[in-house]
């Protein structure tokens, strides 16, 4: 048994799907010689050579078409987008290229490859270093979109990413990089399209990801404590696929059902959710499904706006009270 | 005047280069005729006048390396050996469509002739040919990979990245620019800050500056076979620039009218890469009879591949929710 960060089990999930498979190799921005600038990958280097590590230009378009022409070959290779921001620098690459020439070639065509990006807020670092954006890749179809949520999920995830034949875009959440869990095995896969449950409960559902799942949680833990409400917290762990059926199973128990997303407002993956839920559970529904997510504006920087900006554990605390009780 | 003493192609590879350009402009000719007919819908985007460098290329490469074109594709497809009826049939939205109409003209794929995708968003493949080319390094086998794009494609930013990355891994893949003086509808030097658009840019990624007539099959296939030894041979990337004319329009929906008559005239009369290859055939003695007996043949198989997709049935409708993933499905949620 061991204490792992979530930093680490990147660096170890990375090394550990080189070591089962020579076609995996990695390329990015600084995750060679400097190790990442979240130190995330600190030692493959070391370990696999250049031929394997490359450390890239900053030039994002020819990361990810790189990546994508060598898994057209059969390679399976990992890229790192430094932040998920600078997506929008290459999205005609991921959007256009990498999740539509499976299809656009009849099948001729398979892209294996992860795209590992870190994501979400609470670094202060301003609006083009903290968004949360899995509901950009998640409008387009032939992206599977994983985001995880604690160091074993990222071990069990990136081994299913890195041997899934479809692209990955594999989001790692900045806040969780210090979050640190007991593991006893590391060598794990966790299937992508199975939510998991962070916390029990038959008075309500709230469905979250990754920082926000464990925020959820931690709200559960007080909720329960506090307020003698006990609410079922699940982790979506990926959106696409998404695991329907353990959200129509809570919904059938709880009947109440809040999302707690980072992104803002509009068209937030939370909102498809609700549409699902609408659609499949509406006679199961004891109120509306509601929604918490950062409000539509970009992300200020300061302690206080940035700390007021993405939904925090008290506002969701909150929330589910206001739901349940009415107050 | 052709020096037939010192011929370093020779009469079977000139033969081959000529039907070969001759196919790509006979089934290009058709594409545009079943176009006016409404048979092909959509858009295309005609290679035209273009044929000696698809062509040249096609004759060089070996089976197994890999080209990535542009929408502009068709002939480059063509050049690597794919069939007739899969492009035509493609371009109809019929089933013997190389992609069974899930792609249609811009995107004409046929993996096992090595053509990688034709690419519809200017820039994105020179970035992606450079992967399969990481493969071929990083797997240490000899495949060239070629990516072919017009002279717009210089001022995009993917570019600049892919030439970059392309030098500073030693990458085996060859760059070919094809010049044809129209940016779409606006004339090179209106927009752009160097008289050759690929070549001028050569420099700033340690590259030879190559420029060739493009229209010139003998010279385009020497300029091909040289750079692609040069990647095979483990020596790193090329950049070619290579000038050519369309014979029509940017696509189906442009009638050209942008360019001056007297230049348009001049192209068609006097550098048309087929008609004057066929002159230097018969300057380098080859009987007549032959060239002429190729020409039949191509003739012969264009018609039969236009009969042969008309006759192909339309997709299922089923097809849509086909191959999104590799699953072969397209389900996202359980």
């Amino acid at each position: 048994m061991a204490q792992l960060t979530y930093r680490a089990s990147v660096s170890l999930a990375i090394a550990q799907s080189m070591r089962k498979d020579q076609k995996v190799f990695f390329i990015g921005e600084d995750v060679g010689a400097a190790g990442g600038v979240f130190k995330a990958t600190v030692g493959l280097l070391e370990e696999f050579g250049k031929e394997r590590v490359m450390d890239a230009p900053i030039s994002e378009q020819a990361i990810l078409g790189a990546a994508m022409g060598a898994a057209m070959t059969g390679l399976r290779p990992i890229a790192e987008i430094m932040f998920s921001d600078f997506l929008a620098v290459c999205w005609d690459i991921v959007a256009n290229q990498i999740a539509k020439t499976r299809y656009m070639s009849d099948g001729q065509i398979n892209i294996p490859l992860v795209i590992r990006t870190a994501n979400g807020g609470g670094s202060k670092f301003g609006a083009q270093h903290s968004q949360s954006l899995e509901n950009w890749s998640m409008m387009i179809p032939g992206l599977k979109v994983v985001a995880p949520s604690c160091p074993s999920d990222v071990l069990g995830l990136m081994d299913s990413a890195v041997k899934d034949p479809d692209p990955v875009i594999f989001y790692e959440h900045k806040s969780l990089y210090a979050f640190k869990e007991e593991i006893e095995q590391t060598d794990i896969s966790i299937p992508i399209g199975e939510a998991n449950t962070l916390h029990e409960g038959k008075d309500i559902t709230i469905i979250g990801l990754a920082l926000m799942a464990q925020r959820a949680k931690e709200a559960a833990l007080i909720l329960k404590d506090k307020h003698d409400i006990n609410a079922k917290v699940i982790d979506l762990r990926s959106l696409v696929p998404l695991d329907l059926q353990t959200i129509k199973k809570s919904v059938i128990d709880t009947g109440h059902v809040l999302t707690v997303e980072e992104n803002p407002r509009l068209c937030g993956w939370g909102a498809e959710i609700s549409s699902l839920i609408s659609e499949h559970c509406f006679k199961n529904l004891k109120g509306p499904v509601t929604r918490v997510t950062t409000p539509h504006v970009p992300l200020p920087s300061a302690d206080i706006l940035e700390d007021n900006t993405i939904p925090s554990v008290e506002l969701i605390v909150n929330e589910v009270i206001k739901k349940l009780k009415g107050e | 005047m052709v020096d037939k003493l010192n011929d370093d192609i020779g009469e079977e590879k000139r033969l081959q280069l000529w039907e070969m350009m001759l196919k790509l402009r006979l089934v290009e000719k058709k594409a545009y005729d079943l176009f006016l007919q409404n048979l092909i819908k959509g858009t295309s985007h005609l290679a035209l006048g273009q044929e000696a460098i698809a062509g040249a290329f096609g004759v060089a490469l070996k089976q197994g390396d890999y080209t990535f074109c542009t929408y502009r594709g068709h002939a480059h497809t063509l050049a690597r050996g794919s069939s007739i009826e899969g492009v035509l049939g493609e371009l109809m939205g019929r089933q013997c469509g190389l992609m069974k109409g899930k792609g249609g003209s811009m995107h004409l794929t046929d993996v096992d002739k090595g053509v990688m995708g034709s690419y519809a968003i200017i820039g994105a493949h020179l970035t992606i040919a450079n992967g399969t080319a990481l493969a071929s390094k990083y797997n240490k086998t000899n495949e060239v990979s070629v990516c072919f794009f017009g002279d717009g494609t210089t001022n995009i930013g993917a570019f600049h990245e892919a030439l970059n990355m392309a030098k500073i891994w030693n990458l085996p893949i060859v760059f070919v620019c094809e010049n044809n003086l129209y940016m779409e509808y606006t004339p090179i030097h209106e927009v752009t800050a160097v008289e050759h658009p690929a070549a001028d840019r050569a420099g700033a990624y340690d590259l030879d500056k190559i420029i060739v007539d493009g229209n010139d099959a003998d010279e385009m296939l020497r300029t091909a076979e040289k750079a692609i030894s040069k990647a095979r041979d483990g020596k790193g990337p090329s950049l070619i620039e290579a000038k050519t004319y369309r014979h029509s329009g940017h696509s189906r929906a442009d009638p050209g009218k942008y360019r001056p008559d007297e230049e348009v005239k001049d192209w068609m009369e006097n550098k048309d890469p087929i008609k004057n290859y066929r002159a230097k055939l018969l300057d380098f003695n080859i009987n007549e009879k032959i060239i002429s007996e190729i020409e039949e043949k191509i003739k012969d198989q264009v018609e039969k591949a236009t009969e042969i997709s008309m006759a192909s049935p339309i997709p299922e409708i089923k097809e849509i929710y086909t191959d999104v993933w590799a699953n072969g499905g397209s389900e996202w949620h359980n």
